[in-house]
This record gives structure tokens, C-alpha cells and sequence, in this order.
């Protein structure tokens, strides 16, 4: 269980994430949305350790998030940020073998190369698996780099826009890639998403933040409602229920 | 594999030319030549490797691959150093005459310095961008400092600076050499229990932390490590921390891998056939008429424009 309590974080006077407490429930998909600075990937941030809290507490399984080892940490948590800027030629496997650094230190055991060929499969890169990163679309090194945390291994995976900057057909394969994991693999998936269609149609639980705080949290159907989208994003939001999905529409 | 073999081939060139350090051009003398030739060639195994292992940790660290821990401003703080004790001291003091003094004392400079500056980065939160920063103006700072000071003093005691401003292996102390390879073994061991961090250091801080990296504890040790090497290998010889550079780049253009492995030992066998083979054309071709460090700038100058325009092109 990931709990956050009461946790704040300012950078200079500028307050990011004010009072966010939350609570992430286990083997499901749950989706963070909310206008640009909402403060989203902060929080994500400071979850999974890469910046430090200024205030308030991260539980995870209910331990302090300071009170775990980094090492062990890097086992139970794993996090993807929205831009993956690695200046190393390295190719898809190498980049998923390193997934597998908590277990093994660099040393690949057996039981490591299997990890990393599953991971590979899951995401359907297998075939080019020994290609380099730079010759990639960047629906294929997204794919890399989410096979890359899925061979960590970890029961909670963070992404921070996993969709940024991918065409439909691609955003498509990652979401039933990450909802796979969490049928499957039976996984914690928490993520950042700015398509609001998109959490509506794979989330299980939708947190809503705006100007540092959480303003409304709560299963799928409760929170794709044209009230609750319209006191996150200030526009009104047309609901449609299209194939059992409810479809949001703001274009115009 | 692939990357054995390379090693290999690049073993084989330092070693002939080593050897051909060592034994090429004796006419007669071999007592009174070879006995020198032995400790300068030492000299530049020891700097060589020490410049080039401290490169490559200090670019891993930043990722980055066109700096060097030059940025620190331990060659400036060094030249420093040396200007302070002939503006005040005069050139015939003890600490300009007496080779071991000067090691210690400069030695002793740049390792405070570069404590402090951790220190006081560590207060601030452990920026590592910050660090360079605070470095490349302290470092401004210091060269402004020295040659305003030059410009004060005697042209004869001009001269004594001037000379420590290039770095040379042809006055290498035996005695400094042992106490420089004891303190790089020394950090060397203390280096060893975070090898294993290495390859996924370079990925970037964010990656490092998720894989489980004590990133800033590491941080701070490899910069201690980077530090102390560098500081050693300037009191020995002189400022030529520019070599990392080159050899660094060219070992990743020969290798084109992450693995620290393979890339440390690589750099360091260009750095010493950099040096060897430089210092054999400074003695065999220029007859000391000029020193490594104008040849090891100048080869090092041109490729840096070439990366830096490579780079451009890249974007």
C-alpha cells in the first residue's frame, strides 16, 4: 500500500504540492489528471524518492519512505519520468537488462536473463531487441523503457506521461500494455495522464489535483462526470457513453 | 570478444612504446640513463592513468562527456599556489626549492579545496550543476588572481611560475613518485566497493535512484576519489588534466560502449600511449625544445572543436 500524508513541497516561495494526502489502492490502474502545474509529477516525484519532501509522510507497505533502504526500495517502487534522455548508445535489451540491477548489481544471473526476455515479450520488442535506442520511433522507446520497469519487477509502477508526444495507435499499445500488467502481473500502475479519454477508458481510480492540491479523488465513474471535470479543468465537458466507455468532448 | 581484443592491441602500443621509451637512443651511460628513464616513465603511467580513470568517473558522474574535471578549479588553485609562494616567498624559498614541500603543500591545497567546495555543496541540497558552477568561477577566479600576481613579480621569478605552469615528467622526485602512488592506490581501494554502481551512474540521476542507487552518497565519495587523483597527479607533474579528454572521447569512439569496464581500462592505455608516445616525440623529435603540455593542449584543443562541432551537427 502507497499512502501519502499530509506532504507539501515548495520550490522557493512557490508552493507545488500543498497538503496532498492520498492513499494508492493495490492492483489497480490509478491515474493522476489535472491542468499543467497541477503539480502531478511532483508528487509522483516525491513518491518514489527522486526529489525530497519538504513536509508530510510516504508510506509504502507502511514504512516511511525514509526509513528504506534505497536498495530495497528500488524492489517494491519502480518510476518512469515524462522525458528518458539517456546519452548512452545503448541497444533495447542492454536498456531492459538494466531493470535488473537491484537484483543482481550488474551481474546478470540466469534467472535475470529470463526476467529480461519477459519483459522484452510484453511489450512486444523482442524481435528488435538488439537494436539501438536512437534508431527507434518513440512509440518503440517508450515500449523500451517501460519493458525496462517491468523487468525490475517491482509491485508499484510509476509513469510520469507515459503518452507524452505518442500518436493514437501507440498511446493505445501502451495502455493496454500497462493494463496487462495489472490483469496479468497483477501490478500497482500509477500514472500521469493529461488525455482525460484516456484515464477514462483504463483507469480503475482517478485522482484529480489543480494548483498543488488534490480536489477530488475517487473511482472511474464517479469522476468522469461533467461537474467534477468541470471544477478541475474550468470547462464544461460534453459525456458520452460510447461502447460502455464514456468518452469526454471539449474540443469546442 | 571484440573488446578483449581491442584492449589487447592497445596493451601491445603502450607497451612498445614504454619499452621503446625505456630503451631506444642509449648510446652508452646505461647506469646513469636508464635508472631516470624508469622513473619518468613511471611517472607518466601513474599521472596517465590517474587523469584518465578520474575523467571518466567525473563525466559519468556529470553525464557529460565534454568535461573535464578541470572544471573543479584544481589546476587554477594549483598555479595559485605556486604564484603565492614565489609573490611572497620569493623563487629561493624553501617551499619553491624543496620539490617534496611544494608536493605537500599543493597537494594539501587542493584536496582542502575541493572539501570545502563538497562541503558547502552538501549544505546546499548536492547539486552536482551548482558544484561546476561554484568550480568553473572559483577556478576564473584563481587564474585572474595568479596572473595578476605574475604581472608583479621579477620576470627571473616570473620564470620559476611559468614553469610550473606546464606540466613535465623530465624532474619527476622518486620519492614523490612512491608517496603519489601510495595515495592513488589508496583512493583507488577506497573507489573499488562503488564500481559496481558505475554503468547505471551514467544513465542519470533519476534512472540511478529508481534502479536503487544511493546516488548522493555515491556522488560525494566519487568526488573525493576524483579530487584526490587529480590533485596528486597535478603536484607530481603540472596541470594536464586536458588529457582526459582526449582520451576519454577517443575511448569511446573506439569502444562505443557503456561499461565502465572496459571503458577505465581503455582510457587509461590512451592515456599513457598519449603520454608515452608524447613524451618520446617532446625527448626524440623536438629535443626538449618544447614540453607535453603545449603538444597534449594543442592535439587535445583540435579535437575538442571537432566535438563540439560534431555535436552541433548532431542536433
Amino acid at each position: 500500500m502507497v499512502k501519502v500524508l499530509n506532504l507539501f513541497k515548495q520550490y522557493g516561495t512557490r508552493s507545488v504540492v500543498e497538503d496532498v494526502s492520498v492513499s494508492i489502492p493495490k492492483g489497480k490502474i490509478t491515474t493522476f489528471i489535472g491542468p499543467n502545474g497541477a503539480g502531478k509529477s511532483t508528487l509522483l516525484s516525491m513518491i518514489s524518492r527522486l526529489i525530497t519532501k519538504d513536509e508530510g509522510e510516504v508510506k509504502i507497505e507502511g514504512q516511511e519512505i525514509n526509513r528504506w533502504k534505497t536498495e530495497d526500495l528500488s524492489k517494491k517502487i519502480s518510476i518512469l519520468k515524462q522525458s528518458n534522455h539517456i546519452h548512452l548508445r545503448l541497444t533495447i535489451r542492454e536498456l531492459v537488462s538494466f531493470g535488473r540491477f537491484p537484483y543482481s548489481k550488474g551481474r546478470l544471473t540466469e534467472e535475470d536473463e529470463v526476467k529480461v526476455e519477459q519483459a522484452l515479450d510484453f511489450v512486444a520488442l523482442s524481435d528488435m531487441q538488439h537494436k539501438y535506442l536512437d534508431q527507434l520511433s518513440g512509440g518503440q522507446r517508450q515500449r523500451a523503457y517501460i519493458a525496462m520497469v517491468i523487468a525490475q519487477d517491482t509491485e508499484y509502477v510509476l509513469l510520469d506521461e507515459p503518452l507524452n508526444n505518442l500518436d493514437m495507435n501507440h498511446s493505445v499499445q501502451i495502455m493496454k500494455t500497462l493494463s496487462r500488467l495489472v490483469r496479468e502481473l497483477g501490478k500497482t500502475v500509477v500514472l500521469v495522464v493529461h488525455d482525460i479519454n484516456f484515464a477514462s477508458c483504463y483507469s480503475d481510480y482517478i485522482v484529480a489535483m489543480k494548483n498543488g492540491r488534490i480536489v477530488e479523488e475517487g473511482a472511474k465513474e464517479k469522476m468522469i462526470e461533467p461537474a467534477v471535470l468541470n471544477s478541475i479543468y474550468d470547462m464544461d465537458i460534453d459525456i458520452h457513453t460510447i461502447n460502455n466507455q464514456k468518452i469526454c468532448v471539449y474540443f469546442q | 570478444m571484440l573488446f578483449k581484443r581491442k584492449i589487447l592491441l592497445l596493451l601491445i602500443i603502450a607497451a612498445g612504446l614504454v619499452l621503446a621509451f625505456l630503451f631506444t637512443g642509449v648510446s652508452s651511460n646505461w647506469d646513469y640513463i636508464l635508472p631516470r628513464r624508469t622513473v619518468k616513465i613511471s611517472a607518466i603511467i601513474v599521472t596517465g592513468a590517474a587523469i584518465a580513470f578520474s575523467t571518466v568517473i567525473f563525466q559519468t558522474i556529470t553525464t557529460n562527456r565534454i568535461l573535464t574535471p578541470s572544471i573543479l578549479g584544481l589546476d587554477s588553485m594549483y598555479l595559485l599556489v605556486q604564484t603565492l609562494v614565489v609573490f611572497f616567498f620569493g623563487s629561493g624559498s624553501i617551499a619553491m626549492m624543496d620539490s617534496q614541500v611544494n608536493y605537500l603543500l599543493s597537494v594539501a591545497a587542493m584536496v582542502l579545496f575541493s572539501f570545502l567546495l563538497f562541503k558547502w555543496l552538501l549544505r546546499r541540497g548536492g547539486n552536482i550543476y551548482l558544484l561546476l558552477l561554484v568550480g568553473i568561477i572559483l577556478g576564473t577566479f584563481f587564474s585572474s588572481l595568479s596572473s595578476f600576481m605574475q604581472v608583479l613579480i621579477d620576470p627571473n621569478e616570473f620564470l620559476i611560475v611559468q614553469d610550473k605552469m606546464f606540466a613535465s615528467f623530465n624532474n619527476v622526485n622518486t620519492d614523490l613518485l612512491g608517496i603519489s602512488v601510495v595515495i592513488m592506490i589508496g583512493s583507488l581501494l577506497y573507489y573499488l566497493p562503488y564500481h559496481k554502481y558505475m554503468d547505471v551512474m551514467a544513465l542519470g540521476k533519476d534512472h540511478a535512484v529508481n534502479l536503487g542507487v544511493p546516488y548522493e552518497r555515491i556522488i560525494q565519495r566519487l568526488l573525493i576519489v576524483v579530487a584526490v587523483l587529480i590533485s596528486v597527479a597535478t603536484a607530481l607533474v603540472g596541470p594536464v588534466t586536458f588529457l582526459g579528454l582526449l582520451v576519454v572521447n577517443l575511448a569511446h569512439e573506439f569502444l562505443n560502449t557503456f561499461r565502465h569496464n572496459y571503458l577505465l581500462a581503455v582510457s587509461i592505455l590512451f592515456s599513457v600511449i598519449a603520454l608515452a608516445g608524447g613524451q618520446l616525440i617532446v625527448e626524440r623529435v623536438f629535443t626538449f625544445s618544447t614540453t607535453i603540455s603545449v603538444l597534449i593542449n594543442f592535439i587535445g584543443g583540435i579535437y575538442f572543436i571537432y566535438l563540439l562541432l560534431r555535436e552541433n551537427k548532431a542536433w
